[in-house]
């Protein structure tokens, strides 16, 4: 699809956890979205997107974090977040969020029609077909639920994934059963979501990948946590857990999610 | 019966370590050939399937909207055809009077067909001690009541045992049949419960069912059932009683076909259960049988409060099971944990809404909001949504747990002062990096237990985006 701004103004909404946990995703998306022909900014007013005090039910607190959010991000063309669940928030529920508010309700829904999740951003609005790198392994990947409920984000990183050089991609049985994370979830019922990732994990290695790709950094640290509890365990090695914008973008100099530096 | 939801945690735990519900539960796991796979390819194979659900949303609203009318409406023509409508506020209300029809036909024994408002007024229990004895016909809710356990399902109440734990209880209770009879095989199981049940419909003097679905146009009640067992409970004895909730009404029988094409396909992938019947009044003169009397219990119980509310599409539910087949959490933990009637997601929404959250608090905050009831819910019931407005009335109300609460105050103060979250950050992620360096992850963390029990936490990198963010604009 032909864009009209010839070098659209992209807002990196980076997320809490790939600011604090992962850089390396934020420069991978940075890398990616210049590579498609965008200008990144990233604005410094941006904290978190609310979902912890939304699905908490604090509702007041949420508002004022969505009302910043909008401020920081209204102004840019497109508003690109390297997460289904952040990008879901703002794309989805900052509207009814502040639907008794006309005004902001009205703005969330300008920003939330600019917002995208990364790999459907590259795929969807700016038409990228292939990237220019190379991964040597059997990858296979988990749909993160929000992405793939709220945003129908699916066959977009595969789509990509299969133009990266060396890279075999297998699919994951039940790739779109949650992984256990839920955000608070998995500390308010620690037993329920370490039996979801229990599960997950034997999926996981039931497919005989080397590596892990996901959109989310909350289920990718979950499913990384539990790959590696489970391989010093059990001895042998886990599975290399990446978010999917670091091997799209050829941006893998970084140890894998929990795993230590090489060498 | 007394609710044990506010108990979900220990029930959780429990079923987490119980072996023998963890086999049974397997069914529940993805890649089985459960129900949710049944229903997957049944879906797949009708084109206008969403299209129906559309159809079926819109019949439940529309009534939902004008529920008061189509309620007198199916009362006046239920009448006309013989029938009497009983409306009952409180299960109390609906106990007393399944009680005094039973006395008036002077009933010792009473068959059952499947009814989850039959559960949800704890019908069999009061009828015991009341002298009645309840006798459930349908086959897994008959071996649920030979174990003195209540359905873990809606649909398939005995899911949560194994065969063999059936078997077993077959011979403990069948005390009269050959010890050395085979039972090993479902086929002879359900042979057996058949035997016993057979006599029991021919000597009951009240057949108590469900209902599907209320028909305003005709006054008709109609059941689904897999066995048949419904008809010749409602058929054979001197009076039937139907258990319904008020929002079972549909307008006209056109829109419980609408409905039904798509409830059985979301419940077990059949195109349509083995029997639909429909019931209209007593027997009339000249019919070859059909029960003498025939009664409607219509149920509030606390639904008619919901209507207006954030709560109402719930009452747009067709008790498909969908979002049970579907959902990761009743997967790992089955029904029982919930604690009452309804299990699963639209339990955790229904169960707080119908006892209060005060009781129920923790199902609605027991979902990882995965989303994958919704999508496969037939009546497009966003439960998701619905159990974040529990978890607002909670917090509103102070319900939450106050470690909770101050986690969230502090994270929320911060998250609002940018400068000062950055800095504390920028902080945390130094201290965690070089901390985690070596290893990558942490194997145990103060104040994360929750996590670090059973998992790794993985390290962060060392420094944030933004700060190395305006390090390279500035560089």
């Amino acid at each position: 699809m032909a864009d009209p701004a010839p070098r659209p103004r992209v807002g990196l909404f980076v997320t809490c956890l790939v600011d604090v946990f992962r850089p390396s995703v934020g420069f991978a998306a940075v890398k990616l979205l210049e590579e498609c022909g965008c200008t990144v900014e990233v604005p410094e007013g941006q904290t978190c997107c609310g979902q912890p005090a939304y699905n908490s039910g604090d509702r007041a607190d949420t508002k004022a974090l969505a009302k910043r959010t909008i401020e920081a991000f209204e102004k840019f063309d497109y508003v690109v977040v390297p997460s289904g669940s952040c990008g879901g928030m703002i794309k989805e529920h900052y509207k009814e969020l502040l639907a008794d508010e006309p005004d902001w309700a009205h703005r969330a829904q300008h920003l939330a029609a600019r917002t995208y999740e990364l790999v459907s951003f590259l795929h969807d609005v700016r038409g990228m077909r292939t990237v220019n790198s190379r991964y040597d392994g059997t990858v296979t990947y988990h749909d993160s639920c929000s992405g793939l409920r709220e945003l129908g984000v699916k066959q977009q990183p595969r789509a990509l994934l299969r133009s990266v050089a060396g890279l075999k991609l297998v699919e994951l049985p039940g790739a779109e059963v949650c992984c256990g994370f839920g955000g608070t979830f998995c500390v308010k019922y620690p037993e329920i979501s370490d039996k979801m990732v229990t599960a997950k994990t034997d999926d996981i290695d039931a497919t005989g990948a080397d590596t892990l790709l996901a959109g989310d950094m909350g289920c990718l640290m979950n499913m990384a946590g539990k790959l590696k509890r489970r391989a010093m365990e059990r001895g042998g090695r886990a599975v290399r857990v990446r978010h999917v914008a670091e091997v799209l973008a050829g941006e893998t100099d970084a140890p894998p999610i929990a795993a230590a530096k090489e060498g | 019966m007394q609710p044990t939801s506010h108990a979900f945690k220990q029930n959780a735990h429990e079923a987490i370590a119980d072996a023998k519900l963890q086999q049974a539960l397997g069914f529940f796991q993805f890649g089985q050939a459960g129900l949710a796979e049944r229903r997957r390819q049944a879906v797949a194979k009708l084109p206008e399937f969403d299209t129906l659900r559309d159809s079926a949303k819109a019949i439940k609203d529309h009534t939902l909207a004008h529920l008061d009318w189509y309620l007198e409406r199916f009362e006046k023509n239920c009448t006309e055809a013989g029938g009497h409508v009983h409306w009952c506020r409180t299960a109390e209300e609906a106990r007393q009077t399944v009680l005094e029809i039973c006395r008036k036909v002077g009933a010792r024994t009473v068959t059952k067909g499947k009814s989850m408002i039959g559960e949800e007024i704890a019908i069999n229990d009061y009828l015991s001690e009341n002298g009645v004895v309840p006798i459930e016909t349908d086959l897994g809710e008959y071996i649920v009541q030979i174990r003195h356990e209540i359905p873990s399902h809606i649909i398939a109440p005995a899911i949560h045992l194994t065969q063999k734990q059936v078997e077993q209880s077959f011979r403990e209770t069948h005390t009269h049949l050959d010890p050395a009879r085979q039972l090993a095989e479902p086929r002879q199981l359900l042979d057996e419960a058949r035997g016993i049940l057979r006599q029991k419909f021919l000597d009951a003097d009240v057949g108590i069912t469900g209902a599907n679905f209320l028909i305003a146009e005709t006054g008709t009640s109609v059941i689904v059932t897999n066995e048949g067992n419904g008809d010749l409970t409602q058929l054979l004895p001197k009076a039937h009683i139907v258990l319904a909730s008020l929002e079972k009404v549909v307008p006209t029988l056109e829109d419980a076909s609408t409905i039904l094409r798509v409830l059985a396909r979301s419940a077990t992938g059949q195109e349509m259960s083995v029997y639909t019947t429909f019931s209209t009044g007593p027997r009339r003169a000249g019919d070859l049988d059909g029960p003498g009397e025939y009664h409607v219990i219509l149920l509030d119980n606390g639904r008619s409060a919901l209507l207006g509310t954030e709560f109402q599409d719930i009452l747009r539910c067709i008790r498909c099971g969908a979002c049970m087949n579907n959902c990761p959490v009743y997967a790992s933990v089955g029904g029982h944990a919930y604690g009452w009637v309804y299990p699963g997601p639209m339990g955790s929404v229904l169960t707080p809404a119908l006892i209060g959250v005060e009781e129920a608090g923790n199902l609605p905050n027991a979902s990882t909001f995965c989303g994958r009831c919704e999508s496969v819910c037939p009546m497009r019931i966003p439960l998701p949504k619905m159990m974040r407005h529990f978890r607002e009335q909670e917090y509103e109300r102070k319900l939450s747990p106050k470690t909770v609460r101050a986690g969230l105050a502090l994270w929320a103060f911060l998250a609002k002062r940018p400068a000062l979250y950055h800095r504390l950050t920028r902080l945390a992620s130094s201290i965690l990096g070089r901390l985690g360096r070596r290893s990558g992850s942490f194997y145990n963390l103060p104040l994360a237990q929750g996590w670090t029990g059973t998992r790794d936490m993985p390290a962060p990198q060392g420094q944030t985006f933004q700060a190395m963010w305006r390090a390279r604009r500035a560089g």
